[in-house]
């Protein structure tokens, strides 16, 4: 029997074969190290994320979340929803939220939900982010108990990004200068750049798609000034916050001349580490740019 | 569509017909959004200005600007705002309306993906990123989608290799299992909403 | 002075033991300072210490105490010894904190300290103690002048403080302002609507007062005296005059709203439907919760436009420059009359940057809430076109120029100018700026003065050789230190409340009068005893004069920065005890020195200058003497002690009440003693004065612009002499200053006066 169980809602992106399956692989072999246990929300769906809104209406968009809340009451009573992804975590909160304040908009989302044979009872509490359970439920000092393999000599550029902090953040934190993730970097023996200036710089999003242009300068910022920390790698709790900062390296490179190449994992990865998992647990091989100091310390 | 209703108060109309749209008239103007945005410049009119445009009721110039279509949706201007406006959503109220107008400005590319994105997670109730990207790609006719994707080559055989693209995605990929249900919640959804919005 | 018996005692408690040779000190004080009795203590502001030196005064016969231990500011209740004249050494702040603990500063150190002890012993063989006035009286009534919510709450609260009130009123009834609205912005929880003004209440309660008796249709027309015992003649319009007997004063007068007819091009006087805030409230009381008509027709109003800032905040010099504060908390009220009535009627205020005191910024959101549109913009014109006007304005945030056309109403938020009397200092305002080149106000002035001129009214009607009303600050708004002492005049109790102290709304003004009430009623007690108010409150010192040795020059009763002195009938100066503040510019001011006070005298501060031993000119050891103000700079110093900001120990600080207080002869007997430097330390004087005595060291620095000549026939540098502005928070920057002055002055030659 698992110390603590959640209803567990992975999202899209989170998917074999999707572009954070190395987040989601990461999360369970965690998980596991951690005596967590993660009971998925049967048929989840999309929550329609922050672009949704070109094709989709607001209730359309909140019915979306009200039915994988009304699966978890249904499916996983009396267990908090726990998301891994920022937009997924945001959208969920958020839906719980405008419902709350609006009968309208409660009387509508149930109309539509009926016909997927479902009901919004409301009786789940608001969603939270994986982070939250490791830093309150089990809490730094637990956390940091049981490191096996100490992260040490890496030096760690927290990149915290948008939707992990804002507009709810992760509870306790400020929104201009989140600690937390420097606090798990530590916990897990690593040097974290406490003074990292673009923690929360916005990395452009989904409009790392449309706007290319405009979101590779973002990412510039963002890499540049890791480096210019002295950063060994970025490390970052939200899955498009990692694509945008991975993937575009090139990009990057070709469009202002830099010679970016530096790795960026998930804390989920640290801490599978850290607790003695190996490189595959980890999904350290699920990097195109590989993180080679981590992947050194996996395979000690 | 123009409703007579509103005609010379479209603040009113935007506190009807858009997403939290009821919060513009709090505004105080201090322009903290404007100076918070990360795409700040490229706004042809800030959050700020929208805002007193729509107390001027200039409402063709609102919705035919491609401004609302900047939003990250980073939140920094949410949080940052001292009257706590949602900004963010007002944006996206804002753009998702000058669509239904047919006000939006033509070949916006964030408005695009956007509507790519959707079309992708109604079908199935999940997304499928390879169809997405290709979808993207080849928004303006196939000869352009091929040079598209050539030019991102390397990120999508980069993410192949780290197995974070799967090409058997094309064949359909993730989804849900009750589709039917999901389609028809959303079909309702919609025609509830567009019925107390005016939007036809 | 036969039974003067003088003690000193050196503490040997934090630090100062270990630092010090304290019997050394001890024999100074003995031999030097010619102490009676000296003694050592190793804790003297403990238990201990304390009783020793009550037992001295009580059984010894000791009746002057030189405490050599810390600054005359700590340990106040220790050493509060209020039955003998008492000086403090301060060896701790003033030696031990401000010098490193070394070997080689161990000389200079001990120096200091031993000069210190010289001072202290010298200061206080000077002093008296300080008896109360024994002339002291009071009258336990309070003089309100002005009818309107300010005046009327400084009455009631007055009245429920026990005292008893005079309220006179110039017109025929009371309620002011506040009488003309409609209803007024609220005051409580949750500020979102327009509220009851509670004047008709307010009215009921002063008038089945029985301590407060009111007068209508009446002015103050003439008043005498000082505090505790001023003498006031009520005149009614009937051609009555009654005399009431007061000891102190609420001056709470109100304002004026700017003049809308100097606004043709906003279009007031254009249309009837273009009014100002008095106007509206007047066309909002006759609708009394109906629909407000348009003024020009009786139509119906749909859209109503508010103009802010309209001739307020103006920079081509034509209208009021400030901003009044309250205006746009009235044009909110104002738009939520129509808002409340009818949602439907179109209300934008146009506004720069709008100002929301207090609670305001709830008002503010509920009027947004309520769909008052706000628009930041600039009015530049209004057109009158038949029953509607065209307001035309550029959007600040669009950068268009822009128009509302239609509207139906244009109500222009003109602001405050307040009741303030005459502008006694306005012939000493326009030669200075004579002086400076620029002749208007001069010109001004000396049309006022012509025959058959208006003459501005005076409102108090003070018999004061200074003037008939409180001096005026800025904008015509009467003085007061509105940083540390708020209601203060410079005509001591005698306080300005209300929007005529500085433009403000309902709230401030029932604030700024309960305030106002209690500092009448502190001013009457304090003339009871004979004290003085603040800042040196309590002190029961006042200027004696030797009127045998006076010259009748009058600087004393010119320089008074609270018009203090009159003249009797001989033309000698005529003290009034009760309104001296005890800060000593007169006694700065004498040229033959006849003014002292019983411990703050010429020669209590001459004497501490004289006894510091200055060594010869191969010494290499310069002195500078240091003039500090006590109420800034002085702390300022302390507080550098304490945070252990090293300085030069060339530098003997001597507190004074106010730079006003420096005698010249201070200086001259400095240099003349062999002294390299004198610094002086004061507050900020002229725009934004922080000078506690207002002029004080304004004064200082016009006298000490005149040493040059003195240092010149002496052969000396002028650079020897400075005066500089000190703030209290100045506690890095001041050790700063004191170290650059010491370098400058021992780069000099030493001074050729030593050994002298």
């Amino acid at each position: 029997m698992a110390n603590k169980q959640y209803s567990y809602y992975p999202g899209c992106s989170s998917q074999n074969g999707a572009s954070s399956s190395n987040l989601m692989k990461s999360v369970e072999s965690m998980v596991k190290l951690l005596d967590v246990q993660l009971n998925e929300i049967p048929d989840w769906n999309c929550c329609g994320a922050s672009i949704g809104y070109a094709g989709g209406g607001e209730l359309p968009r909140i019915a979306l979340s009200a039915r994988n809340i009304a699966l978890s009451e249904q499916h996983n009573p009396g267990q908090e929803i726990v998301a891994t992804c920022a937009a997924c975590w945001l959208a969920t909160r958020e839906a719980k939220e405008r419902l709350d304040h609006s009968a309208t908009l409660l009387a509508e989302t149930n109309e539509a939900l009926k016909e997927a044979g479902l009901v919004f009872k409301n009786e789940a509490p608001p969603a939270r982010h994986m982070v939250e359970v490791l830093i309150d439920d089990i809490g730094y000092e637990t956390l940091k108990s049981g490191v096996k393999k100490p992260l040490e000599g890496i030096k760690f550029a927290g990149y915290v990004g948008c939707q992990t902090n804002r507009p709810f953040g992760i509870d306790g934190e400020s929104f201009e200068n989140p600690m937390y993730l420097d606090k798990l970097i530590e916990s897990m023996g690593g040097e974290a750049i406490t003074n990292y200036d673009q923690k929360v710089t916005c990395c452009g999003g989904a409009l790392a798609f449309s706007e290319p242009e405009k979101s590779q300068k973002q990412i510039k910022d963002i890499i540049e000034s890791a480096y210019d920390h002295g950063a060994d790698m970025i490390v970052t709790p939200c899955p498009l916050c990692q694509a945008n900062t991975e993937i575009y390296q090139n990009e990057v490179n070709k469009r202002y001349g830099t010679k970016f190449n530096i790795p960026v994992t998930y804390y989920s990865q640290l801490i599978t580490v850290a607790y003695g998992g190996s490189g595959k647990d980890a999904a350290l091989d699920g990097h195109i740019i590989s993180p080679t100091k981590l992947v050194d310390i996996a395979s000690k | 569509m123009s409703i007579e209703k509103y005609r010379k108060n479209f603040l009113k109309e935007v506190e009807e017909r858009v997403e939290e749209g009821q919060w513009v008239k709090m505004c105080m103007q201090c322009g903290v959004c404007a100076g918070s945005c990360p795409f700040g410049p490229h706004w042809e009119h800030t959050p700020q200005k929208i805002f007193m445009m729509i107390r001027a009721g200039k409402r063709e110039e609102v919705l035919t600007s491609d401004s609302m279509w900047m939003c990250t949706s980073c939140y920094n201007c949410v949080v940052r705002c001292p009257r706590k406006l949602p900004i963010t959503h007002i944006m996206h109220g804002l753009a998702y309306l000058s669509k239904r107008e047919g006000l939006m400005p033509k070949n916006q590319p964030t408005a695009q993906f956007g509507q790519l994105f959707w079309d992708n997670l109604t079908k199935n109730g999940r997304v499928n990123e390879l169809k997405l990207s290709l979808g993207m790609y080849f928004k303006d006719g196939f000869s352009q989608g091929i040079k598209n994707a050539m030019a991102m080559q390397s990120v999508g055989m980069g993410m192949m290799k780290a197995k974070r693209l799967n090409p058997m995605e094309i064949l359909g990929g993730h989804g849900i299992k009750d589709k039917s249900g999901f389609s028809a919640m959303l079909k309702k959804a919609k025609e509830l909403e567009d019925a107390r919005r005016k939007l036809a | 002075m036969a039974d003067m018996k003088v003690a000193a005692y050196i503490c040997q408690g934090c630090g100062l033991g270990e630092r010090l040779d304290t019997a050394s000190l001890a024999k100074i004080a003995q031999k030097e300072g010619k102490a009676q009795v000296v003694r050592e203590h190793p804790f003297l502001c403990n238990a201990e210490g304390v009783a020793m030196i009550r037992n001295d005064i009580d059984n010894e016969a000791v009746t002057h105490v030189m405490i050599a231990a810390c600054s005359r500011r700590a340990k106040t209740e220790a050493f509060g010894f209020t039955d003998v004249a008492m000086s403090r050494a301060n060896l701790r702040e003033g030696v031990i904190w401000i010098r490193p603990d070394d070997e080689a500063s161990r000389e200079t150190t001990q120096e200091m300290a031993e000069d210190y002890v010289r001072m202290g012993c010298a200061e206080v063989k000077k002093m008296k103690l300080p008896e109360a006035d024994p002339a002291a009286v009071t009258e336990r009534r309070v003089l309100v002048v002005g009818g309107g919510i300010s005046g009327m709450t400084a009455a009631l609260e007055a009245s429920r403080a026990g005292y008893r009130v005079v309220l006179v009123e110039k017109t025929g009834a009371l309620g002011g302002w506040g009488a003309r609205l409609y209803k007024r912005s609220p005051s409580r929880s949750p500020y979102a609507d327009p509220q009851d003004t509670g004047v008709d209440a307010m009215i009921a309660a002063v008038t089945s007062d029985g301590n407060i008796k009111v007068y209508t249709n009446a002015i103050t027309s003439k008043i005498e005296g000082a505090p505790g015992r001023f003498i006031a003649e009520v005149s009614t319009e009937s051609g009555a005059t009654t005399t009431e007997t007061v000891g102190s004063i609420v001056q709470a007068t109100g304002f004026s709203l700017y003049d809308a007819n100097n606004l043709p091009e906003l279009g007031y006087g254009k249309s009837a439907n273009v009014v100002d805030q008095a106007g509206l409230e007047a066309l909002a009381r006759a609708a009394n919760g109906g629909a407000i008509k348009r003024p020009s027709d009786g139509g119906d109003v749909k859209t109503v436009v508010f103009v802010q800032c309209a001739g307020q905040r103006d920079e081509t010099g034509k209208h009021l420059p400030y901003c009044s504060g309250s205006c746009c908390l009235t044009s909110v009220k104002q738009a939520m009359y129509f808002k409340d009535q009818n949602p439907d009627v179109d209300t934008v205020v146009i506004y720069t940057d709008l100002r929301m005191p207090g609670n305001g910024e709830d008002f503010y959101r509920s009027g947004q809430n309520k769909g008052v549109t706000f628009t930041k913009g600039k009015v530049s014109s209004v057109e009158a076109t038949g029953n509607t006007c065209k307001v035309n304005f550029q959007d600040l945030i669009l950068n268009d120029q822009t128009a509302i056309e239609n509207a139906d109403l244009v109500v222009l938020a003109t602001g405050q100018v307040a009741n303030s009397g005459v502008d006694v200092d306005a012939k000493l305002k326009a030669e200075i700026a004579a002086a400076a080149g620029d002749n208007t106000l001069l010109d001004a002035w000396n049309a006022s003065q012509a025959e058959g001129a208006v003459k501005p009214i005076s409102v108090l009607n003070l018999a004061y050789r200074q003037g008939p009303d409180l001096p005026q600050l800025k904008y015509g708004f009467t003085d007061s230190h509105f940083i540390c002492f708020p209601y203060e005049t410079r005509r001591t109790g005698i306080y300005a409340a209300g929007p005529v102290r500085r433009p403000m709304d309902i709230i401030q003004a029932t604030e700024d009068a309960t305030g106002a009430a209690l500092k009448a009623i502190q001013a009457i007690e304090n003339a009871a005893l004979g004290r003085a108010a603040h800042p040196r409150s309590g002190d029961l010192s006042f200027p004696k004069v030797r009127i045998e040795g006076c010259t009748q020059c009058k600087r004393c009763t010119v320089e008074c920065p609270f018009g203090a002195i009159d003249e009797d009938e001989k033309r000698y100066p005529l003290f009034n005890q009760s309104r001296c503040r005890r800060c000593g510019t007169c006694m700065g001011a004498c040229p033959v020195r006849v003014i002292s006070f019983e411990n703050y005298s010429v020669d209590t501060v001459g004497s501490q200058i004289k006894a510091v031993d200055v060594p010869d000119e191969f010494s290499e050891k310069p002195r500078i003497l240091i003039l500090a103000c006590e109420n800034d700079a002085y702390p300022a110093l302390d507080m550098a002690a304490m945070n252990k900001e090293v300085y030069s120990a060339w530098v003997r600080v001597i507190p004074v009440r106010c730079l006003g207080s420096v005698n010249t002869i201070w200086i001259t007997d400095a240099l003349n003693s062999g002294y390299d430097g004198v610094m002086m330390l004061g507050c900020k004087h002229g725009e934004d004065y922080q000078c506690h005595f207002v002029k004080g060291s304004e004064l200082a620095s016009y006298r000490m612009s005149k040493v040059g000549d003195t240092l010149q026939g002496m052969g000396l540098e002028p650079e020897r002499v400075q005066v500089f502005e000190a703030a209290i928070t100045d506690i890095e920057r001041l050790p700063r200053l004191i170290n650059e002055y010491s370098d400058q002055i021992a780069a000099l030659p030493p001074s050729p006066f030593k050994g002298f």
